[in-house]
């Protein structure tokens, strides 16, 4: 199947990769199935999540323990009854990147992660109420901080 | 929307098995206990309208990712 978006032209996708947000993503709640476009430089740990009836409407995401190892929550019972989820290894977790003009303030989302079943590519963007994570999380804080040094 | 006027240690239930009870009140600020079953998903607003809002900052984020990349390999 072929998929015209505004970053990428046109890019071939399988239909069998196309991952449906029931509920959309929060803010884009009438946009349900999205792909994922994996980096081409595989070192690169940044990836777009493609909508597929909107071109224009791409986000970056990354998996978020990369840049935050000990970051962990529970997945509510509801949740992995919607997505129908019967084993954690099934299940993928992304955060949504901001990408600022000054790219080393990119942030990402740790209090709405995406919750993915790799198995039936139902998922679910989770709002975690705890304010232990932020939404705004740094990734380049240790970075900036040692090129002031 | 239905308004309805609840003292301290009073509650609202809510079909029968939501359950919201006002636990304290001090200076504009109201501490309610809510009892909901397991599959009910409780959340205050503004967490809500923040994802939103930074959901939709990130769907206009620049999607030229190269300096992106050198800035990680340079790690």
């Amino acid at each position: 199947m072929i998929l015209n978006t505004r970053h990428f032209g046109k890019i071939e996708i399988d239909p069998e990769q196309i991952l449906t947000f029931e509920e959309g993503l929060l803010g884009f709640e009438s946009i349900r199935r999205y792909v994922l476009i994996p980096n081409p430089d595989k070192e690169v740990p940044f990836h777009w999540l493609q909508a597929v009836d909107d071109p224009d409407l791409a986000f970056v995401v990354t998996i978020p323990f990369l840049f935050k190892e000990d970051y962990e929550f529970d997945i509510p019972d509801k949740v992995i009854k919607q997505l129908e989820i019967e084993k954690q290894e099934d299940v993928v977790v992304y955060s949504i990147a901001v990408v600022p003009e000054d790219i080393r303030k990119m942030t990402i989302n740790l209090q709405g992660p995406l919750i993915i079943n790799g198995k039936n590519k139902k998922g679910k963007q989770i709002v975690l109420d705890d304010n232990t994570y932020s939404l705004k999380y740094r990734i380049f804080q240790e970075t900036a901080q040692a090129e002031q040094e | 929307m239905l308004i309805l006027t609840r003292k301290l240690n009073e509650s609202v239930i809510i079909d029968d098995k939501i359950e919201i009870t006002v636990i304290s009140i001090d200076e504009g600020k109201v501490r309610l206990g809510i009892s909901a079953p397991k599959e009910i998903a409780v959340h205050r607003k503004e967490v809500y309208l923040d994802i939103q809002a930074e959901n939709k900052k990130a769907a206009e984020s620049s999607m030229n990712i190269d300096v992106l990349q050198k800035l990680l390999k340079k790690k």
